[in-house]
């Protein structure tokens, strides 16, 4: 499968297999009017099998959401055809707004104005939990 | 603005002072008796309690401090779908500290967040409740004369009880401190409490459903209710709720200076026949409940100055 290269953009690479159009709808990457490509299990030596995303406008990205996501993915700045830059994202010590707290208990489920906070708790195992009641992001 | 919403919050240096300023009080109360003059404690509860609200209010009063407050949300602008931000900004207009209870989790942080005063967190749903924690740890500090080197035994509703969820991290910071964890096979503790305080801090432990057989190690048995406002489903409230009763037949097995301690209300887990063993310390707890919160009070208070 032949996807054209882009002239300007990014391109986000090493996205673990199936999770691309997940990473799309956080990115919001729908509100878009340049091309946007989301390629699906592709072949990957490092994880045998990955998505990437390419757009087609160098725009911003919130390096927050892609580490939450995993630490392997890589994004490539490419300009004038060629790449200019890569970032690695780190693993962020907490995300605000990006996932809602499952737990009915929780403070969050009835003042819905409230910042939604996930703290990172365990850096090894990637684990997040609610800043009000500690329950843990799935 | 330092306020006290998990036990984590204080450093093991802080709780040391606060259990000295609480053994102090319980010496000399008469040299507090006027500390909190023209100061006020509101009392925010939007769900029902005895011990825990009369304790505060009973702390502040003993300090010479007034209070004012609810003790049903009811009674608040809660029941006019007022948000808890709005709620402690204008509370923090007439009082000078705030202790909270909410029936969801978080909302006492959420209070601490907007508040321009302290705010203490008298309990929060099923998540924490930091001051049941400290007179715990005054309770076995004056009954045991340590915090470290003990055999913790915590029984009954180990999922749901905050009240565990609080001590188990408070003690898992003593040396030598090992827990038996006896609770039926659904109401075990969370895994983050697992994971992420006992397997973390390597803190030693076991599991067990037998109350019986986990007896003779124990130091401090730490007996809970199971909630029946934690359910969700009557039916299983009714089926677990009469998992462990403690009675004078299974303190047998006990050592004889085992602490049986219990943060109340009980409904049967302990037979009324213990009460007068002179291990049963858990109406001692509900008084050290009283002058520890008279020191977090003094403390925050003079903190916020």
């Amino acid at each position: 499968m032949i996807i054209g290269s882009i002239n300007d953009g990014i391109v986000i690479d090493h996205i673990p297999a199936g999770k691309g159009m997940e990473l799309y709808q956080y990115l919001n990457l729908a509100e878009l009017e340049c091309e946007v490509a989301v390629i699906k299990n592709a072949p990957s030596e490092k994880l045998g099998r990955k998505d990437i995303i390419k757009v087609a406008e160098p725009i911003e990205i919130n390096l927050d959401i892609l580490g939450f996501f995993s630490s392997a993915i890589t994004v490539n700045y490419i300009k004038d055809g060629k790449k200019v830059g890569k970032k690695h994202p780190v693993i962020p010590e907490q995300i605000v707004d990006m996932i809602r707290c499952k737990n009915p208990r929780c403070i969050t489920s009835i003042e819905q104005e409230l910042p939604q906070i996930f703290v990172l708790t365990d850096r090894d195992k990637g684990i997040y939990r609610c800043r009000y009641c500690d329950t843990k992001a799935k | 603005m330092r306020s006290l919403i998990d036990i984590t919050d204080l450093t093991l240096d802080e709780i040391d002072k606060l259990i000295a300023t609480a053994e102090a009080i319980i010496a000399n109360p008469s040299d507090y008796s006027s500390r909190c003059a023209g100061k006020k404690l509101a009392t925010l509860f939007y769900e029902p309690s005895t011990r825990t609200r009369l304790s505060f209010e009973a702390a502040m009063y003993e300090l010479g401090g007034n209070v004012l407050g609810f003790s049903d949300a009811g009674n608040s602008s809660a029941a006019k779908g007022e948000s808890v931000a709005d709620t402690v900004r204008t509370v923090s207009c007439f009082a000078d500290i705030i202790a909270m209870r909410h029936f969801k989790e978080g909302a006492p942080l959420v209070a601490a967040t907007f508040a321009s005063v302290p705010v203490i967190n008298a309990g929060d749903g099923g998540h924490n409740h930091p001051t049941q924690t400290l007179t715990d740890l005054l309770t076995i500090k004056r009954e045991k004369g340590r915090l470290d080197t003990l055999t913790v035994g915590c029984c009954g509703d180990l999922k749901f009880g905050r009240t565990v969820h609080s001590l188990i991290s408070a003690m898992s910071r003593y040396a030598n401190v090992n827990f038996v964890l006896i609770s039926p096979e659904e109401l075990r503790v969370p895994e983050n409490v697992r994971s992420e305080i006992l397997e973390r801090k390597g803190v030693a432990f076991e599991e067990t459903t037998s109350l019986d057989d986990a007896m003779p190690k124990l130091d401090i048995l730490y007996m809970t209710r199971v909630q029946r406002e934690r359910f969700f489903n009557e039916a299983d409230y009714l089926r677990l709720k009469d998992s462990y009763i403690l009675t004078p037949e299974k303190l047998k097995k006990a050592k004889s200076d085992l602490t049986i301690m219990h943060p109340l209300p009980r409904v049967n887990e302990i037979s009324t026949a213990v009460d007068n063993d002179p291990r049963a310390c858990y109406f001692k707890q509900v008084l050290n409940g009283k002058f520890i919160r008279m020191a977090l009070i003094l403390m925050l208070l003079e903190a916020a100055q």
